[in-house]
């Protein structure tokens, strides 16, 4: 077995650590590749989990302490989290208060918080204002899929500029699972991509995450859709082997960031990935936590 | 904690690299990156749902041309279609009696509880290869030839002799486990989904580790989001080493033995 070909810039406890998790993945294998990836230096940033309950079944790390150690004992420095509550409550105002309370009572700053906003509700302004104003989030979530509106909705394009106005983040959830073992009853299309650059482009000061999209956007239409703004996307549904490598080949690298769709997914997903593809050397770190913090920084 | 892992599904297809050997070296270096020991190869550098004989045979060739390559880091697996009867046992006969091959790919040529497999299945069964046959229940609906766990369980009660892989559990894994539960034959192969959270813990809880096998479907899957089924599983640690390899090597050993291959 090849030891990681990727080098980072390492003070002498970090040389140690890796070193070490490095020698057990050349001994053996598996959980120390995990380690190993884990252990890299300078923090890991996750953009893509979610507190509360998924509505189909319960989840190993569906209870927010559970979460918060699943993520600590990965090295995960901060989590940016929406709530499963958001995808079909319709009381989103007290969604986004025990979002915000949870955030602040578990993980000692670990977690933080982007609210979710439906802006097919009456009033959904002033659930935005709420997320800002009052929870002080850095960025909202937006679930078109669940909430049932295309991206050429005048809603939309609305509610995305009073975002950027505000200075939000907004993070842009295409899917939350494969549409091929959705329940029966709970069928929700992904939203058509394409009419999405568009309402970008005409969104000055819009700063942009789709979560979940690298499933179904690949080549020249993602792209287009980076190129359309200050756009990022995410590595919880990247897939193939050797894929983050293969995305980087064609995807500027400080478009792209750590997130593992957690506690849906299984965390270790997205750290592994990391591990599979041989990256160079500034790579890991922009992925794992610079281009978050940069992102998270730029708050006007 | 270290643990031993053994693939047991992959493919050429989705890697890097012209010919066979190429694209299983490129495959081989992925895994070594996430410790994996040995992959289990099946198809051709090209996929058809319904393959001719011609087909077939050309698929086997490129897969035997890269597993002779990396003698021991890979197996084969034969892959054949079901209505073409006749060309599916010469196929099984070239590839497993008389080749390296250790077991059968079915994919989604015909539903698996046809009756038109029960003499391949036997002729596996015979050869004590493993059948590994593709089964997923798609809400958004299956091709015309597609398995479901269903199916799987009908052909594995008419022929509980054989050991068959259930592929991706079904895909809809809730329901997949429930359907093979009843035939002990049966195994769960947990490669090709989502990596979804719980996935693995209700396999062990309603199947037991010792018939859940790890498989990631590289290169159209990434291994590390199949591992993480296993590695992120809250399960013992004793279910990690027969998931990741101790099942996998149970079932291969007695037509390795016949081989001549130490495991």
């Amino acid at each position: 077995m090849k030891p990681d070909q990727s080098t980072f810039s390492l003070d002498r406890r970090d040389f140690l650590k890796v070193a070490v998790a490095a020698a057990g993945v050349a001994s053996l294998g598996s959980t120390s590749a995990l380690q190993a990836a884990a252990a890299a230096p300078s923090g890991l940033i996750d953009t893509n989990v979610s507190l509360s309950r998924w509505p189909l079944r319960r989840l190993p790390c569906d209870d927010t302490a559970a979460l918060v150690a699943k993520l600590r004992a990965n090295g995960v420095t901060q989590a940016w989290a929406g709530s499963f509550d958001g995808l079909l409550h319709r009381d989103i105002a007290t969604v986004n208060t025990r979002l915000a309370d949870e955030c602040r009572r578990h993980g000692k700053g670990l977690l933080v918080p982007f609210g979710s906003v439906n802006p097919k509700l009456p009033d959904w302004e002033d659930d935005l204002r709420r997320c800002a104003e009052v929870h002080r989030m850095p960025g909202i979530r937006l679930h078109p899929g669940y909430h049932g509106y295309r991206f050429d909705d005048p809603d939309f394009a609305k509610l995305l500029r009073l975002a950027a106005e505000r200075g939000l983040l907004v993070q842009l959830v295409w899917i939350m699972e494969d549409r091929r073992m959705m329940h029966p009853l709970l069928q929700v299309e992904p939203p058509d991509l394409k009419p999405l650059a568009e309402v970008i482009k005409k969104t000055p000061g819009l700063r942009l995450e789709i979560l979940n999209v690298l499933k179904g956007l690949h080549g020249q239409s993602l792209l287009s859709l980076l190129h359309a703004g200050e756009v990022f996307v995410e590595i919880a549904m990247l897939e193939g082997v050797g894929g983050v490598a293969g995305l980087l080949e064609k995807t500027p690298l400080n478009r792209v960031l750590f997130g593992s769709h957690a506690p849906l997914f299984y965390f270790e997903s997205a750290l592994l990935k990391l591990k599979e593809s041989p990256l160079t050397e500034d790579q890991p770190r922009a992925i794992r936590c610079d281009n978050a913090r940069r992102l998270l920084a730029k708050k006007s | 904690m270290n643990y031993e892992i053994w693939d047991v599904h992959t493919h050429l297809a989705g890697v890097p690299g012209t010919t066979p050997e190429e694209r299983l070296a490129k495959l081989l270096q992925y895994a070594d990156r996430v410790g994996i020991a040995r992959l289990c190869v099946m198809m051709g550098l090209k996929w058809n749902y319904d393959p001719t004989p011609e087909f077939m045979r050309k698929s086997n060739d490129e897969a035997l041309q890269a597993v002779r390559k990396f003698p021991d880091r890979a197996f084969g697996f034969v892959y054949v279609n079901p209505k073409h009867t006749q060309a599916s046992l010469d196929e099984l006969n070239r590839c497993v009696r008389d080749g390296p091959m250790v077991g059968v790919k079915l994919w989604c040529a015909l539903h698996c509880n046809d009756p038109l497999l029960d003499p391949i299945v036997a002729r596996a069964a015979e050869l004590k290869a493993i059948v590994a046959q593709h089964c997923w229940i798609k809400i958004t609906g299956n091709l015309p030839g597609e398995s479901t766990p269903m199916d799987m369980a009908e052909l594995a009660a008419r022929h509980p002799k054989a050991t068959f892989s259930c592929i991706h559990t079904g895909g809809d894994w809730e329901r997949g486990i429930r359907a093979i539960r009843p035939h002990p034959n049966v195994y769960a192969d947990i490669n090709g989904g989502d990596p979804t959270a719980g996935f693995t813990g209700m396999a062990v809880r309603e199947l037991g580790a010792e018939r859940v096998l790890y498989g990631s479907d590289a290169g159209y899957r990434s291994f590390a989001s199949q591992l993480a089924k296993v590695h992120g599983a809250e399960i013992p640690d004793t279910a990690k080493r027969l998931i990741f390899a101790g099942n996998t090597k149970r079932l291969l050993r007695p037509i390795l033995n016949e081989k001549g291959i130490k495991v």
